[in-house]
Formats: structure tokens, C-alpha cells, sequence
């Protein structure tokens, strides 16, 4: 951003110089440049001020807090190298809260391909598509607080899914959060109910980019909606389902919200975050959870430039 | 490298520079004097509290109006904090948090006396009040509880005479035994984890001292194996796990519910919880509510006799203390000496009172009869429990362990209780050489 506006700035100011008389005397036409190259910075003090204060500051403090062994209030802190960092490696406890992950990632498998689906079926024309859009994207605007307890209602024993069940004649006596499996995949669809929306909206903006003559001309030549959605649709989107992949993996790393209202970790489900959570809160180890926190932040920045690697964002050209 | 990474880089190392934190150390041990003359104390001081009901009904307003005829220039205002000990913590950080204010959990005790100005020694003040020994640093008492509590069962009175049951049971084998009898015999859920909020499933480790009626219980945490055979919080925690296992517990514990649990158990349909004495009032309200007996609701100590008599642990609730920052110190002090000796709290809330010489509430008239034994654990070595709680990320303070205790119990995790037990020891003991104790 900041280059463009300093460019364009760059450009009318030259374009303005030779226009000036030419006996301009020099201070002046300085202190026009200097003001002109000042005026983007000016624009951007806010942004910057914001950018600065609410997310490399705290930022800073946390790596600061990674380094020693403070315990979240005491005035004493000790510098302690990075001993917090060497104990995350060590501690294998530490990294089994990933498997947990394992849940979130295969649930977002089935979420970007149940999105893509109804982004593929809705971007036809289908009776009362935009009703379905809503219905579809729905979800995601309830808070996540909310999403939590009315699923544990859900869930109970006894709850809707068991009574909506027992409509069909299946009378279930399971405890659909009693086992650390059937939990996380509970707790893993309530977030593909949630989430779906979001996919599903940016694939249908990104269907409805592609020209519609292009389905024209592909049914003319035969294409079945197979046809189209392989050829045409599926290439077509790649950014946005790339991006969308890149999400749903750092989403699925830490994944927090949902198993944090619904069951606070218990019974397997425990995620890095909340992990992350525990030690800074419950055992007041805030120099170890910034070190966790920073780990976290290394690995979602791992992941997203591997994916970078291997599915390089080439440009769409269908035409 | 363009101008703008350079930018980014020097911004960045800028911001690596600042970091720590800095809590002014310059008011430390500051007292809060209880000021002579009632009439002369003026100022505003804000008060926060746990107690978001009391706050928004009214009732602490009631109290505050009372405290007013007595210090007619002093402004107590309320702040009442749902998630309390997390949101105080934070605010710790900074001199703003209130003026009278609740000890959080969190505070390590050697630093009272960076946070909280003295109220006087430990000599002077243990004559009037119990449990001074909770917030006592090197002599001088930082806090002081409104009201004491003591662990026990809640327990449905009609349901257990249903079931057969009159005499408290006295070992835990004769607890299981009743509450299999509760289960065969009545409809109710013989007792009920409330597994899903957690901190019900901490207040097991209050068992601490009752099994063997030892004052010196919490030394024993700090020096010696807490799941060594025989163990106080072994022992308990056997009781938990075997009820589990035995599936004497609700069916669905992960989706239990605190709020439903109250007229649940009032109606009868649950018959026991292990609670404390702060929950009889709650449980009673929940039955006027349900248009049930509040009689029903009794209280039982943990089934353990020595010498044939139960014992009953009473401890503080928590502890209120004077933000060492405070502007108005005497004012802040006056509160606390108000509400704690003056004041119908206690009283109204069913508790034990923190004055020595008050007589023990009614609903522990069943306890002065059975003849139960009140025991104040000594809590010098409070504080390194709790550094080596931390330090083990075992949690005795903190539901996970005991929800991994139930989860093994019904199955849902996999291990041995002994296994279980001795990791427990093994971390435990572990923190403690670290801890240097």
C-alpha cells in the first residue's frame, strides 16, 4: 500500500516540476518535495499508530515474556534465556495436544468440499438460491459463545440430537461428549457447522467472477456440470481454495473457541491453545505460554510458506 | 531489500527493546490503620467482589447503607466481576484495582506485601479472628475472610432416608455402600460430579485434612507424597474414582449442569454433592424456588472418624485486603473491620463466622450434635503448596486432574488408578526438590 501512494505521489510531483517557472528559486521547490513526500506518511499515522500498538507491541512483549519466568503478576521476573523454549522441546506432554488438531484439520477437509459443493450448486440457477445462501452462511454470524452452549444443549444427554435421532427410530444412549473420539469429532463438526458459511461465500464470489459465457460456450461444445465444474470452476477458484486451504490449517492448529466453552478442554480435547491457556492462567507459567504462543505462531508461519511452495499462486487464465 | 523491509526490521527491533513489566515498588509495606474516629473518615472507596447476585439485588448496597451510620463520609461503590480472578490479575499489573478487593488465588504470598497494605500482626489480630494464618507474611496479616466455610456433602435428606440410610456413613466403603443403596432403591442420580464446571470437581482436594483430622494437613501436601497409600487426597480421590466406577454418577457427566444441579438436588432427583458449607443457602433458595423443603437440604462431613468423631476443616472464604495504592487506606480499612464484624454477611449467607467467639451457624446444628470435630488446618506452608502445585502443572487447585480422574474412572481415557496416582506422585515430588523445600 504504502509504495503505491508514495509512487503516485513520486509521479505528480515530477510531473508538476517542469511545469513551474523556470527561475523557481530552490528552497521552496524543496521544501514542496519534502512536504509531498511527507503527506503519505501523514495519511498513515493512523493506521500505523493502530497497527503498532495493538499488534507488533504485544507482540514484542510476548517474545520479551517467552525469555523469562514471570508468572503473569509478580513485579520479579527473571531472565531465563530461552530455558522456555528448550522445555516446549523437550516436553512431548507439550506437543500431544496436535493430535487433537488431527480432528479440526480432517473436519475442514470435509468443510471446504461440502462448501465447494453448495458453491458449485448454487452459482446455477436454482430455485430459491438466495434463501439457501442465507441459510448456508447463517451460522457463521451467531457468536461463538453462543454456538458453545446452545451445542452443549445439543449434545446433553437426552438433548436434540438424541430426540431428533429417536424421530427416526434410533434411540441412542451414547454421550456424544463422553469419550475423548466421539468428543473431538463433536466438537469438530460443530465447527464445520459453524465455519462452512465462510468457505462457501468466498467460493460463490469467486464462481461468480468467472465469465458465464464460458458455460455457454462449454455446453455447446457438450460439457456436461462435471465437465464445467472440472475444467471450468475448479480452475478457476484455485487462489481462493489455496487461501482457504492455508486458513483452515492455521484455524485447525488453533483451533480454540468451540472446545473451550463446550467441554474446557476435558476428556481429550484439549487443544494447543487452550493448553497454551492453562499454563499461563491455571499454573501462572506466562513465560512459558508466550514461549508456547510463539511456537504456535512459528508453526502456522511454517505451514503457510510451505504451502506457498509447493501450490504457487499462478495467475488464473481460462481464457 | 527495499526501504520497506528495513522500515519493518528497525520497527521491529524497537519494539524488542521494551517489554518487562513495572509495578511501582514504592508503596511496600504501607498499613491500613483502623482509623479512631468513625466520623472523621471521608473518601470514596471502590470495593470488588465475586458477588455479582449481591451486587444487583441490592443487598450489598443494603450492607453499605448500614456501614454508613457508623462512617457517614465514606462512598462504597461495588464492582462486581463475573470472571474474577482472571480480571484481577490482569488489573494488578497497574495501582487501579479498587480500594477493598478480594486476595486472587494467583498472588504468591511473599508478595502481598507489594500488593496489599498490612491490617496489623498476626499477634494482635489472631486473638480476635481465625484463619489469620492464611495471609500472614513475615508476622503481619494482610487480609482477612468474611466468613469461613467447611467442605462437606450436600446431600437430599428425604432421598436418603428413602433409600434406607439415617446415620452418616463413617468410612468411604460404607459411603458407596449408601449411595448404591440410594441407587437401587430411590430415582435419583446417587451422586452427581457437575463435571462439566469443573471447580466442583476441585473443591475434592478440601478433603485435605478431614480424613485424619490433621491440622497439619497442607505441611504434609508441601513435605510428603499427597497419593502415598493412606494419603489424605488419595483416600478422597479413591472415593471419587470408585463412585464413578461403580457408575453411581449421572449418566452424562461432560454435559453435567452447576445451575440445574441446585433445584435438581433440592426436588431430590440428585441426592448428593461434595460442595461446602457456602452452598447450603444457595440450595436452600433453589428449593423455596422449586416450591420444595429447604429442610431437605443437610450437610454431612466426609466419611472418615478418628476416634469415633468426624472431622470438619474450616477454612477462609476468600480473603479481603486494601489495594496497598489505595488513596483512602483508612477508609478502605474501615470497610473491612465493618464487614467483617459487624456486618449480618456471615449470617445471612449460613457461614461460619471468622470471629472467634461467634457462635456456629444453625445448619451446623446436625454437626454440633453428631459432635464433629472442627479442625483450622494450618496454612504456613499454604503458599509452597501452591508453588509446587504450579510448578508440577499438576493442579490440585484446578479441575483438569480430577476431570482426568473421572474420565479414567468411567472409561473414557486409559491407564490404571495406581498408574494414575503414582505419574501424580512422581510430579509432585519431582517440584518439590526443584522447589527446594
Amino acid at each position: 500500500m504504502a509504495d503505491v501512494t508514495e509512487k503516485t505521489a513520486f509521479r505528480s510531483g515530477a510531473g508538476a516540476a517542469p511545469a513551474a517557472p523556470a527561475p523557481a528559486p530552490a528552497p521552496p521547490r524543496r521544501r514542496l518535495r519534502l512536504r509531498r513526500g511527507i503527506t503519505p506518511w501523514l495519511f498513515l499515522i493512523a493506521p500505523l499508530a493502530l497497527l503498532i500498538t495493538f499488534t507488533y507491541v504485544p507482540i514484542a512483549n510476548m517474545a520479551a515474556y517467552s525469555l523469562t519466568d514471570w508468572d503473569g503478576v509478580s513485579p520479579e521476573l527473571n531472565y531465563t534465556g530461552v530455558g522456555n523454549y528448550t522445555e516446549i522441546f523437550t516436553r512431548e506432554d507439550l506437543f500431544r495436544v496436535f493430535f487433537v488438531s488431527g480432528y479440526y484439520l480432517a473436519a475442514s477437509v470435509v468443510q471446504i468440499v461440502a462448501a465447494l459443493y453448495f458453491a458449485t450448486i448454487l452459482s446455477f440457477n436454482v430455485r430459491f438460491r438466495n434463501f439457501f445462501k442465507g441459510v448456508l452462511f447463517f451460522p457463521y454470524l451467531i457468536n461463538g459463545v453462543a454456538i458453545g452452549f446452545v451445542f452443549l444443549y445439543f449434545f446433553q444427554d437426552g438433548g436434540t440430537l438424541d430426540s431428533v435421532l429417536s424421530l427416526f427410530g434410533y434411540h441412542s444412549d451414547h454421550a456424544w461428549l463422553g469419550t475423548p473420539v466421539s468428543a473431538n469429532t463433536s466438537l469438530a463438526g460443530v465447527s464445520v457447522w459453524r465455519y462452512m458459511g465462510v468457505n462457501f461465500v468466498l467460493f460463490l464470489g469467486a464462481i461468480q467472477s468467472i465469465p458465464g459465457e464460458l458455460y455457454e460456450a462449454a455446453e455447446l461444445d457438450g460439457a456436461n456440470r462435471w465437465h464445467q465444474f472440472r475444467y471450468i470452476i475448479a480452475p478457476g477458484i484455485k487462489p481462493v481454495v489455496t487461501l482457504t486451504v492455508i486458513l483452515s490449517i492455521s484455524g485447525s492448529l488453533s483451533a480454540f473457541e468451540i472446545p473451550y466453552i463446550m467441554t474446557g478442554g476435558a476428556t481429550g480435547t484439549a487443544t494447543f491453545v487452550i493448553q497454551t491457556l492453562n499454563l499461563a492462567f491455571r499454573f501462572n507459567k506466562t513465560g512459558l505460554a508466550s514461549a508456547a504462543a510463539i511456537v504456535l505462531l512459528l508453526i502456522i508461519l511454517l505451514v503457510t510458506w510451505v504451502q506457498r511452495r509447493l501450490v504457487p499462486d499462478d495467475r488464473v487464465d481460462l481464457v | 531489500m527495499n526501504r520497506r523491509h528495513i522500515l519493518a526490521m528497525v520497527v521491529g527491533a524497537a519494539l524488542l527493546v521494551p517489554g518487562c513489566t513495572g509495578t511501582g515498588g514504592t508503596s511496600k509495606g504501607a498499613d491500613a490503620k483502623a482509623p479512631d474516629d468513625p466520623s472523621k473518615v471521608t473518601g470514596t472507596i471502590k470495593v470488588l467482589t465475586v458477588r455479582t447476585d449481591l451486587v444487583q439485588d441490592g443487598t450489598m448496597k443494603k450492607y453499605a447503607a448500614e456501614f454508613n451510620k457508623t462512617y457517614p463520609k465514606v462512598k462504597v461503590e461495588f464492582e462486581a466481576l463475573t470472571n474474577y480472578e482472571s480480571e484481577v490479575k490482569i488489573r494488578m499489573n497497574t495501582e487501579n484495582y479498587g480500594d477493598v478487593l478480594l486476595i486472587p488465588a494467583v498472588i504468591k504470598k511473599s508478595d502481598y506485601p507489594k500488593f496489599f497494605a498490612s491490617l496489623g500482626t498476626r499477634q494482635e489480630r489472631g486473638k480476635k479472628y481465625r484463619f489469620t494464618d492464611f495471609t500472614t507474611v513475615d508476622g503481619k496479616v494482610y487480609g482477612q475472610t468474611p466468613v469461613g466455610v467447611s467442605p462437606g456433602f450436600v446431600y437430599n435428606k428425604r432421598v436418603w432416608k428413602e433409600a434406607g440410610v439415617t446415620d452418616w456413613p463413617t468410612t468411604p466403603a460404607e459411603f458407596l455402600d449408601d449411595l448404591k443403596a440410594i441407587k437401587s432403591k430411590t430415582d435419583a442420580i446417587p451422586y452427581y460430579t457437575n463435571f462439566a464446571a469443573g471447580w466442583t470437581l476441585t473443591s475434592w482436594t478440601s478433603v485435605n485434612g478431614s480424613v485424619h483430622c490433621d491440622a497439619k494437613a497442607t505441611d504434609k501436601l508441601a513435605e510428603g507424597d499427597p497419593w502415598a497409600k493412606d494419603a489424605d487426597l488419595r483416600v478422597g480421590d479413591t472415593l471419587l474414582y470408585d463412585t464413578v466406577k461403580s457408575g453411581l454418577i449421572e449418566k452424562d457427566p461432560t454435559t453435567s449442569n452447576w445451575e440445574q444441579s441446585k433445584p435438581r438436588t433440592a426436588k431430590g432427583e440428585i441426592a448428593t454433592q461434595w460442595l461446602g458449607t457456602w452452598a447450603i443457602v444457595q440450595f436452600q433458595d433453589a428449593a423455596k424456588k422449586a416450591g420444595v423443603n429447604p429442610d431437605d437440604i443437610g450437610f454431612m462431613p466426609f466419611p472418615s472418624q478418628v476416634d469415633g468423631k468426624f472431622c470438619a476443616v474450616i477454612g477462609p472464604d476468600y480473603n479481603q485486603a486494601v489495594n496497598v495504592h489505595s488513596k483512602h487506606k483508612d477508609a478502605a480499612r474501615a470497610w473491612i473491620d465493618w464487614f467483617t464484624d459487624k456486618s449480618t454477611y456471615a449470617q445471612d449467607n449460613l457461614a461460619i463466622s471468622p470471629l472467634k467467639d461467634a457462635p456456629l451457624p444453625a445448619v451446623m446444628k446436625p454437626y454440633e450434635d453428631a459432635g464433629v470435630k472442627f479442625i483450622e488446618v494450618d496454612d504456613g506452608k499454604g503458599a509452597q503448596v501452591k508453588s509446587i502445585d504450579n510448578q508440577s502443572e499438576t493442579g490440585i487447585y484446578a479441575p483438569e486432574y480430577r476431570q482426568k480422574l473421572v474420565d479414567l474412572a468411567r472409561g473414557a481415557r486409559k491407564g490404571s488408578l495406581d498408574d494414575f496416582f503414582a505419574d501424580l506422585s512422581e510430579r509432585w515430588t519431582e517440584a518439590q526438590k526443584n522447589s527446594g523445600s
